[in-house]
């Protein structure tokens, strides 16, 4: 076959080219067959390292549930690890406490932005205010975190005397508003995937462009938004930053959002922070803390993708 | 001359002729919507040139004409669907049954439940069957079961689709093939009970099956509706249609009985296409 292109190309010369390259190109073939292993241990630095921290959650864990028993650890209401009290409840009450407010905060407002920017703004308004949408993300999260327990707090102060200087009212609050942009942008994304067609469809049986956006273009987006949602939520069950600040560190198993509440993650920087000895019970925790605080985020993601999968419409 | 249908469309067309079709006569005196100097731009561009042209009633009107001739920007225009381009402008007017569509008293909504349309690629909501045909009524207020089924069992009925998918009703309509999926659109169109229904190329992504169809489809069709029918095949229109416009440039060259404009163009320009010299 080399031989007959060659042979082929000789008014040309382009086969010949390419023949006489070819002759050259042992190292380029050499290239060509260690790339892939390249790219392909790069990629698995990322699930190795996945794959580490799991081991050593685990295996640390396992190492504290030598010691508390994992039915005090789930069931147990009190969370005072100085004085001995291991229940992990007021962490997570504390956690699910900020993520319901930041969620109330941010699903409304982001959904609402996403409808606006997908079928109501003109392309220059999209491209300006998409951005600004997008900067609020970018935001480091101690800002936020600031931000809520100078500013946010004293103005919830004016309207609810007794709110303490640490609450989980502003603390989520101040969560939901950080999330908006995950939710607007992805639902965002989601509804624009929506095919112009579907609209004209609706628009062509006399639907109303508010009927076209409820009955049509959400329904057709629906899962890109329910995966919008519970991405966000897992961000605001990790959110560390915002609710150490502003949240407090009283464990505190409570629905009421104008108290001081502590998460897991703000737990884990206060553990983390503090004069803790190595290798004591509280050392431990934790890592109890944090694989209880990874099978949360982690069963959220798996309810993003599983919900985006199932309800994913062909069009 | 020498086509026996052509002479008797001509004579349709002349004033008294008892020994014709009556239903054919009446027809070829109303038109259902009037078309006055419409001028339209894009932006700056210019995209139609002074169209006047009356529908008739319950006959099918085909619009044939080169690509970016026009034609579809036409059609979208005689529902305000073109609208949708947030840059259109203007000027001129349509009055659909005495109507005048762009005054601000006459919704653009109401106007589309009137005239009806049917897409170029079959674009069914990613709902069932069913719910493809009911959400024109939906949106418009009906909500009984029963008045539904109806609505949707005559709407496949009249789409002539019913039998192929009465079973399936529950479906979602993209596991139809294109050729079904065009035909659930005609029905969704159909259950609003326009008077007139606009069609954008319906054919263009079907197979030659399928294309029959619709085309057997658009001929019952018009016993009951105004059709006026967007198509860049010529033949298309020269089976189905009853009246064609041929579009140029923006500008309608010629606008007569399909069999005269094929037969005897009275423009060159409408020859040189007709004959294949362009386009």
């Amino acid at each position: 076959m080399d031989n007959s292109l060659r042979s082929e190309g000789n008014q040309l010369n382009v086969q010949q080219m390419i023949e006489e390259r070819k002759q050259k190109k042992s190292i380029g073939e050499r290239i060509e067959k260690i790339v892939p292993w390249f790219l392909l241990l790069c990629a698995s630095v990322s699930v190795l390292t996945t794959v580490g921290i799991l081991f050593t959650l685990l295996r640390e864990s396992i190492g504290f549930f030598s010691n508390v028993s994992i039915f005090e650890f789930y069931t147990g209401t009190s969370w005072s690890p100085w004085s001995g009290h291991y229940g992990v409840a007021p962490l997570i009450g504390g956690t699910l406490l900020i993520t319901v407010i930041a969620t109330i905060v941010a699903v409304p407002l982001g959904l609402m932005s996403a409808i606006f920017l997908s079928e109501y703004a003109s392309d220059k308004v999209r491209r300006t205010i998409k951005p600004v949408l997008e900067v609020l993300a970018g935001i480091p999260t101690v800002v936020y975190g600031y931000f809520a327990l100078t500013f946010i707090t004293p103005m919830f102060q004016a309207i609810i005397p007794d709110l303490g200087i640490f609450n989980a009212l502003s603390a989520g609050f101040v969560v939901g508003i950080m999330i908006i942009p995950m939710v607007a942008s992805l639902s965002e994304d989601a509804m624009n995937s929506v095919p112009n067609a579907l609209r004209e469809g609706a628009l062509g049986l006399g639907a109303t462009k508010l009927e076209v956006v409820f009955k049509v273009v959400l329904p057709a987006a629906f899962s890109g938004i329910v995966a919008s949602v519970v991405l966000a939520i897992s961000r605001a069950i990790g959110e560390t930053m915002i609710v150490t600040i502003a949240a407090g560190a009283t464990p505190n198993l409570t629905m009421d959002a104008t108290q001081s509440v502590q998460t897991m993650t703000a737990f884990i920087v206060q553990a983390a922070t503090g004069d803790t000895t190595f290798g004591s019970t509280i050392y431990y925790s934790l890592y109890a803390v944090g694989m209880t605080l990874f099978v949360f985020t982690l069963v959220m993601n798996l309810i993003a993708q599983y919900i985006s999968r199932k309800f994913k419409e062909d069009y | 001359m020498s086509n026996v249908t052509k002479v008797q469309k001509e004579k349709n067309e002349g004033t008294a002729v008892p020994k014709v079709n009556k239903k054919e006569t009446k027809k070829a005196e109303n038109s259902v919507i009037n078309v006055n100097d419409l001028n339209l731009w894009y932006g700056s561009n210019q995209a139609l040139y002074e169209i006047s042209m009356d529908i008739p009633e319950e006959r099918v009107t085909a619009i044939i004409g080169p690509s970016g001739c026009g034609k579809s920007t036409f059609l979208k225009t005689l529902n305000r669907m073109v609208e949708m381009v947030p840059i259109v402008k203007t000027s001129g007017s349509i009055n659909y049954r005495g109507n005048d569509i762009f005054s601000n008293k006459y919704k653009k909504e109401y106007l589309r439940t009137k005239v009806g349309m049917v897409f170029q690629k079959p674009n069914p909501f990613p709902k069932s069957v069913y719910d493809n045909v009911a959400y024109g009524p939906r949106v418009h207020g009906i909500k009984k079961k029963e008045v539904l089924d109806q609505i949707v069992e005559k709407s496949l009925k009249d789409a002539a689709i019913w039998d192929e998918v009465k079973d399936r009703l529950h479906e979602n309509a993209y596991g139809l093939s294109g050729g079904q999926q065009q035909r659930v659109c005609i029905a969704r169109a159909l259950a609003v009970e326009p008077d007139v229904i606009l069609m954008d190329e319906p054919t263009s992504a079907l197979d030659p099956i399928s294309t029959a169809k619709v085309e057997e489809l658009v001929q019952e069709l018009k016993e009951k509706y105004s059709i006026v029918i967007v198509t860049h095949n010529m033949q298309q229109a020269a089976r189905i249609s009853d009246k064609t416009a041929f579009f140029l440039s923006g500008e309608l060259i010629e606008f007569a009985e399909t069999d005269d404009l094929f037969q005897n163009p009275q423009d060159k320009r409408t020859e040189d296409y007709i004959t294949g010299r362009f386009g």
